[in-house]
């Protein structure tokens, strides 16, 4: 991984084709960024964006920089290159394999070696509530079991020192969770959330709004305060549903 | 005078991928006209036209497409010449997968659906293996692993490609294609096939519609692949 790591957004354009009020934006190595808005807003268009290293050339016209420098093509189409690693919103592979036959082609795409395979599949087991076998067919697996394997392939397989993540919270998979295994150590992790939680824990969030990035708001310290407080409401929650998901009984308020 | 042709399987997004390459084409100084080629219908002809370029449509009919659309090459770069175009892009109708329609001196594109799964670009043939360029599209809606996978098997059976992810709504991947277009090669007397099309006419091409095996003539092949040739 670089020593050093830098992402720039260079401002683009509006829905409407007027420029966007924030026209810098850079993000250092570590930092988790959050992407807010409404629904329809433009937020995974930006995250987009990011993914394909965008040189002016996408609707919104952004370009995005590396190190402050134009990134080279290889760097934007190459995975075995690929600076960014992207958890979308798609809940379901359409592929049709087993889930071992794609994790082994997957590692080959990305120039890593088959041991890695088991290790995709442990972790995502540990994500999710019903457990993926290796001889699954993609095609078969629920929302929640395919969400787990796209997060623990990108956690083994894809580890880029840049991670996009859209909406995790849909996903029914512990988020938490989910989002200290993508994010590492080191890396410029970018969230787009509606989750309080997921946005309060990151250290910055850029507001979108009809396309555009209106404005990048930095989490106060009172802001900090309350992300732990839901944080702990948010677990009590997560484990109500556990109980219930056993076929248990909820007892108490705790 | 260049010359692109296009092919890719039905609905992979052929159109809307030239459309937008069009756009890009015509805003850095280009004069591009299109040949659209089909087997019956088309009304793709009005959403070329509306870019203000020469548009022509070839309903391939009662002959085979590809062959159809290698046997008018000449006259679509004459109808092209006659415009004022410098560049014209073959839309072909894209159908078999036995034949590749490229000549030896054209930008070969080929248009491939991910959403199709990544069996596919095994499944394709010379359409794919004898492109110079391949066009991933719908990738908005797969995984980026998914992607990556398919883009993996194209790089299997055609490792010299390049490989451009487009998107047909938004127009992603136009741009670079425009740009592979412009610097793609000139046309050529006596251009020749990338690959070989099939053996002989079979009986059905004479126009043959009783399905027993007794009135079949041709090279033939059996479903356990034996091959032979019957006929005078």
């Amino acid at each position: 991984m670089n020593e050093e790591l830098t992402l720039t957004i260079l401002g683009g354009v509006d829905k409407d084709g007027v420029p966007e009020p924030v026209k810098f934006l850079e993000v250092s190595k570590g930092e988790i960024i959050g992407i807010v808005g409404p629904t329809g807003s433009g937020k995974s268009t930006l995250i987009d964006d990011i993914e394909q290293l965008a040189q002016g050339d996408t609707p919104t016209g952004r370009s995005i920089l590396i190190n402050g420098k134009r990134p080279d093509a290889g760097i934007r189409v190459d995975p075995r290159k690929k600076l960014v690693a992207q958890l979308s919103q798609k809940m379901h592979f359409l592929a049709d394999m087993t889930v071992v036959d794609f994790l082994h082609m997957h590692a080959r795409s990305r120039g890593k070696g088959p041991e890695l395979v088991d290790r995709v599949i442990e972790l995502a087991n540990t994500l999710t509530g019903e457990p993926i076998s290796p001889d699954h067919y993609l095609t078969v697996l629920s929302g929640g079991q395919s969400r787990s394997l796209m997060t623990a392939d990108i956690a083994v397989i894809s580890d880029s020192p840049v991670v996009l993540i859209d909406e995790i919270e849909n996903a029914g998979i512990k988020k938490q969770e989910a989002l200290r295994l993508l994010s590492g150590e080191g890396k410029i992790v970018v969230v787009v959330t509606h989750d309080p939680v997921l946005a309060l824990m990151a250290s910055r969030r850029i507001v979108i709004r009809n396309g555009a990035m209106m404005d990048i708001i930095t989490t106060s310290r009172e802001e900090q305060d309350v992300c732990g407080r839901i944080t702990q409401v948010d677990n009590w929650l997560m484990s109500l549903r556990d109980t219930i998901r056993r076929g248990e009984i909820v007892e108490e308020l705790a | 005078m260049k010359l692109v042709v296009l092919a890719g399987t039905p609905g992979s997004g052929k159109t809307s991928v030239l459309l937008h390459t069009i756009r890009s084409l015509i805003k850095s100084g280009k004069k591009p006209a299109v040949v659209k080629v089909d087997c019956l219908w088309t009304d793709d002809d009005q959403r070329f036209s509306k870019l203000g370029i020469p548009v022509h449509v070839g309903l391939a009919k009662d002959m085979c497409p590809d062959h159809f659309t290698i046997y008018n090459t000449d006259a679509m770069l004459d109808w092209g010449a006659s415009n004022g175009a410098d560049i014209v892009l073959n839309e072909t109708a894209g159908l078999c997968l036995r034949c590749a329609p490229y000549p030896d001196e054209c930008l070969a594109i080929c248009v491939i659906d991910v959403t199709t799964g990544p069996n596919t670009p095994l499944k394709v043939g010379p359409l794919l293996t004898t492109a110079d360029i391949v066009v991933m599209t719908k990738g908005d809606l797969v995984s980026q692993a998914e992607r990556e996978v398919f883009r993996e098997r194209v790089l299997d059976v055609n490792p010299g490609c390049i490989i451009v992810e487009a998107n047909g709504l938004t127009g992603k991947g136009a741009f670079e294609l425009a740009e592979m277009v412009t610097e793609g090669p000139d046309v050529c007397d006596n251009m020749v096939l990338r690959y070989n099309p099939p053996l002989a006419i079979c009986s059905l091409c004479t126009g043959e519609t009783r399905v027993a095996r007794k009135h079949h003539m041709g090279v033939l092949r059996q479903l356990d692949g034996f091959m032979e040739y019957r006929g005078e």
